[in-house]
């Protein structure tokens, strides 16, 4: 057979594929381009060509770059959290104690447990007057009396962050337990033999092994956090005086509750734009590790 | 999971018998919150008492928050079979009318209705002469007091003023009774929004002038502060500023608060022994006022029921608002809700039970003051909101965060 | 393996607790306030367990009864399972030959590097066009058109785990099959299918869970019984609607039910899929 033929009937296969993804998603993106540079409204009337208007006023409002500074902040707190305790509770998991099987299979909890369930559930729990938190503090003696976690800026985000980080750490914690199982017993008893302290034998003869699986996680999750929405659309709404507002829910506000679709299509797709970057930034590294783990 | 199997199986069954029902000739849905005012089961026995009257027209309601109802109905626009009913806050028709998402009713407005129903509540839905559906909950911000607290405090009367609530509440802090004795609803959230409107309403102050923002001087700035005095003196509770209707409900009738600001729903509810721990304890007065000003401030909060464009069965719609708007519906449910009818105030059945809320109400619904009247409200009220949670936070001066809101207040 | 202290054999039991607790009590704590009467959720000191148990909100969400909570309720599990049950099986459908065909055909490798990368594509840049298009297709607040839009997030991530699937299947298997005279859908069918079970079963379930998970589409998409999902739902009576905590978390429970079964059932599963498309992809 021919390499065309192969190459023809692999396009063929991919057929279903494509359609679908130019119907769901190549020509929205396009449609989102046209809208970013008219002042179309959601609903009812089209909206006439604006040229950089919207970029602009978009990019120069105080509001944008406030949403900004506190969605990287988010991401950064939260995927940072997120492999340190990961990789720490997958160390504890690959030591041999009674109980460990059971203590694995519950790591898949938190992660099961839906997003809209987690917040709510942690809402619930930060809850001012009646929550598990301030009930559970006050009771041990580490707190005198009840606060308000999810009214004050500084503490919302940190309790934000922790919820986020209740969900997805364990699975970069059942994702590097798995690179552990296939590092080789002999090379770590060979490292004890030749007296590594505990730190360079991670350093040195473990964290290969784990480079390349982490860094993937690494990236999804950091792409994810860039995107968040519902975590904070049921914890805070953005609140309070907008301190856990994150681009996601910014974009919402202008698109659906302003109605602003031109100027919401421009927000989003500079939101687009800083996620393919970070993406092909960590692609390079992805590329770097990959190489030095195989 | 068997039971869920045999639930869905259940449910399915259920709907395909509702199918077969050959009387129900036409569906209509219609979109009202959960969350004050009436309660849900109070919404769904309406309804119910509806279509037993109409057999022909069936109704499928949506319960939604206050927080999704703006955002809710704008989005069903887009869809053919979107909603037919939908109920809207004062706020809203201005942005409504602009955006044509509801249909003008003007000529569907008898001369009975007009005559009937108390004027103020027509102002929740009219918007440039022209009617967009029928009011239906009337309502506004009353001052809730545990007569026992202020009784052990050995205060007399409930306050007049705004600077009287404060000595009463620092007097029953001061004593003991209560650690934080004055709740508010002052989250990220239009709940903030109406709490200031009132205080707004109190010190003379206003929210536009010549369409330009004006709450950034006099009467807007000295209701700011004055919440921000309050939050900071330690009477106010401090999770106030995480508080929606409901929380403010939960810890007054906990026992917790001395003083509370909210809507009629709360008095009955708060009165009820099943749910609440001051059942028999809770008073009810007008929100106050302020010394050589109004001698009562209040929040126009009322909503009224319109027909959407998009709908398909609009005469069956405005049927089913007349029939929820009508007097005997509204007296016969007018415990968590005061009737629109002003005939209804002096009716036996209806204030019996309530004479304190009835007499609250009179004075209250008379000085009630509205917010803005814009159809690029939902900003205003962004920026507003931001305004407040900052200054309560000391992020900034009030003076400061009102003059940023105005900025961005995108009028 | 060495021996180890009796200092060390401490720490690691007491990291193991301390894990432990960390991952168990809030959803300890979530069961817990479904079976709290009112009256414990609001106690201060809290009850941390219910002197009377109370199954009763179990009874009120699961009802049947038309025109009542529990109807809207069970409307929206139904509608859940509707759409992430089909969003999946399609998602399937276009995942396997396309998966097969990157798979084999390497030259067209960066093909799939596109459509992986629309993965990380924000939501809310396609949601306006999206919106406007169901919209004058006559498709928002339907199950169609909420899981068409599925499919925006379905449809590259189990190209990705077929395709990753299928790499660890011996092209040779395929070949020897041809040289016997087998056509390619035959081989495809008899060889090739029945060994990517596996594969194709955790790329479902990975679907299932994306759909059943899905919140920002849901929200903006669909707006009564007819097509409303679960995520929805909750997020509503979590957003003031209901002022009985222990209802919010009542709908909490059932809606990670079929998730968390599915999690510990085929953890083993789940784990390997995801660690071999991580690694390959």
């Amino acid at each position: 057979m021919s390499g065309t033929w192969l190459t023809t009937r692999a396009w063929l296969l991919m057929l279903p594929l494509l359609i679908v993804m130019i119907a769901v998603i190549g020509w929205p993106m396009m449609d989102t381009v046209r809208l970013s540079f008219t002042d179309s409204k959601l609903v009812g009337t089209q909206g006439s060509f604006v040229g950089l208007d919207n970029y602009v006023r978009m990019l120069s409002s105080t509001n944008f770059t406030r949403t900004l500074v506190t969605t990287l902040w988010f991401a950064l707190i939260s995927v940072t959290a997120e492999m340190v305790i990961g990789v720490l509770a997958a160390l504890l998991l690959n030591q041999e104690f009674y109980g460990r099987t059971v203590l694995r299979a519950l790591m898949i909890l938190p992660w099961a447990l839906p997003t809209i369930v987690n917040a709510t559930l942690w809402r619930l729990i930060y809850n001012p007057e009646y929550g598990a938190l301030n009930a559970a503090l006050t009771q041990i003696g580490l707190l005198d009396a009840y606060r308000s976690w999810l009214g004050e800026p500084a503490t919302a985000m940190i309790a934000l962050i922790a919820a986020d980080c209740w969900k997805n750490f364990p699975l970069v914690a059942l994702i590097a337990l798995a690179a552990l199982q296939a590092v080789p017993r002999d090379i770590v008893s060979a490292s004890l033999v030749d007296g590594a302290n505990a730190w360079n034998r991670f350093r040195y003869v473990v964290l290969p092994y784990l480079a390349g699986p982490l860094v993937v996680a690494l990236v999804l999750r950091t792409i994810e956090a860039f995107k968040v929405f519902d975590i904070i659309w049921v914890m805070t709404r953005g609140g309070p005086a907008n301190s856990t507002r994150t681009l996601s829910i910014l974009v919402y506000q202008e698109a659906f509750s302003f109605q602003r679709a031109g100027s919401g299509a421009s927000l989003a797709l500079i939101v687009t734009l800083m996620v393919t970057l970070l993406a092909i930034a960590y692609g390079t590294v992805v590329k770097k590790f990959a190489g030095s783990a195989a | 999971m068997k039971t869920i199997k045999k639930t869905l199986l259940g449910a399915a069954l259920i709907t395909a018998s509702l199918s077969s029902h050959a009387l129900a000739e036409t569906k209509i849905n219609a979109l009202f919150m959960a969350q004050a005012a009436y309660s849900e089961a109070d919404v769904r026995a309406m309804a119910e008492a509806f279509t037993k009257a109409n057999p022909d027209i069936a109704v499928n309601l949506e319960f939604v928050p206050y927080e999704g109802l703006h955002d809710k109905t704008v989005l069903a626009q887009g869809s053919g079979g979107g909603y037919d009913v939908v109920l809207f806050d004062v706020i809203w028709p201005a942005e409504y009318a602009a955006n044509n998402v509801l249909v003008d009713v003007s000529s569907k407005i008898t001369d009975d209705m007009k005559k009937g129903v108390l004027p103020g509540a027509w102002t929740t839905v009219q918007y440039d002469a022209k009617y967009y559906g029928m009011p239906w909950i009337l309502d506004t911000k009353y001052l809730f007091y545990n007569k026992e607290m202020l009784e052990k405090a050995g205060i007399k009367a409930p306050p007049k003023t705004w600077d009287e609530l404060t000595e009463q509440a620092k007097i029953i802090k001061d004593k003991g009774l209560a650690q934080t004795p004055i709740a508010w609803s002052w989250s990220q959230a239009e709940a903030a929004i109406c709490d200031y409107t009132t205080l707004v309403s109190a010190y003379g102050g206003e929210f536009l002038k010549d369409g330009k923002p004006a709450f950034a001087q006099g009467g807007g700035l000295d209701a700011l502060k004055y919440m921000v005095t309050s939050y900071k003196s330690g009477l106010t509770n401090p999770n106030s500023k995480e508080f929606l209707e409901e929380d403010v409900r939960k810890v007054f009738q906990n026992g917790d608060a001395a003083f509370a600001l909210n809507w009629t729903y709360m008095y009955n509810m708060a009165n009820d022994p099943k749910d609440s721990k001051v059942a028999g304890k809770v008073g009810v007065v007008p929100a106050p006022g302020v010394a050589g000003g109004h001698d009562v401030s209040a929040v126009n909060g009322s909503m009224g029921l319109g027909v959407t464009s998009a709908s398909k069965h609009p005469d069956e719609a405005w049927k089913f608002i007349t029939f929820m708007t009508s007097q005997k519906v509204q007296n016969d449910y007018a415990k968590l809700s005061l009737p629109i009818w002003s005939s209804s105030y002096e009716d036996p059945a209806v204030t019996k039970g309530q004479e304190e809320l009835i007499a609250a109400a009179k004075r209250s619904l008379a000085a009630m003051y509205p917010r803005p009247t814009t159809p690029t409200y939902q900003e205003l009220s962004t920026a507003l909101q931001q305004a407040i949670q900052e200054s309560l936070l000391g992020q900034s001066s009030p003076e400061d965060a009102l003059k940023t809101a105005a900025d961005n207040s995108g009028l | 393996m060495a021996q180890r202290s009796l200092a060390a054999s401490i720490a690691i039991y007491a990291a193991a607790l301390l894990l432990a607790l960390v991952v168990l009590a809030p959803i300890v704590w979530l069961f817990v306030m479904s079976i709290s009467p009112a009256a414990d959720l609001a106690a201060k000191p809290l009850h941390w367990w219910p002197e009377t148990v109370d199954f009763s909100r179990y009874g009120v969400l699961l009802s049947s009864v038309p025109n009542s909570a529990g109807a809207a309720f069970v409307a929206s599990l139904y509608n859940s399972l509707i759409v992430a049950g089909s969003a999946s099986v399609i998602a399937i459908l276009i995942a396997i030959p396309a998966g097969w065909a990157v798979s084999r055909t390497p030259s067209i490798g960066w093909s799939l590097g596109i459509v992986i990368g629309t993965y990380m594509l924000p939501p809310v840049a396609l949601a306006v066009p999206l919106y406007m298009a169901l919209a004058y297709l006559g498709l928002l607040n339907s199950l169609l058109g909420l899981t068409l839009v599925y499919l925006t997030i379905l449809a590259p991530f189990t190209t990705w785990l077929m395709k990753s699937g299928f790499d660890g299947i011996p092209r040779e298997l395929e070949a020897a099959a041809m040289l016997d005279g087998a056509g390619l859908f035959t081989t495809l069918r008899i060889i090739t299918l029945p060994l990517a079970l596996p594969v194709m079963g955790t790329s479902a379930l990975f679907a299932f869970l994306l759909a059943w998970d899905e919140f920002f589409y849901a929200l903006l998409f669909t707006s009564d019984q007819r097509a409303k999902t679960l995520t929805v739902a909750i997020a509503d009576l979590a957003g003031g609607r209901v002022s009985d905590y222990g209802l919010i978390a009542t709908a909490g429970v059932l809606a990670a039910l079929p998730p968390v079964l599915v999690g510990l059932l085929m953890q083993r599963v789940l784990i390997s899929g995801l660690t071999n498309g991580g690694v390959k992809g």
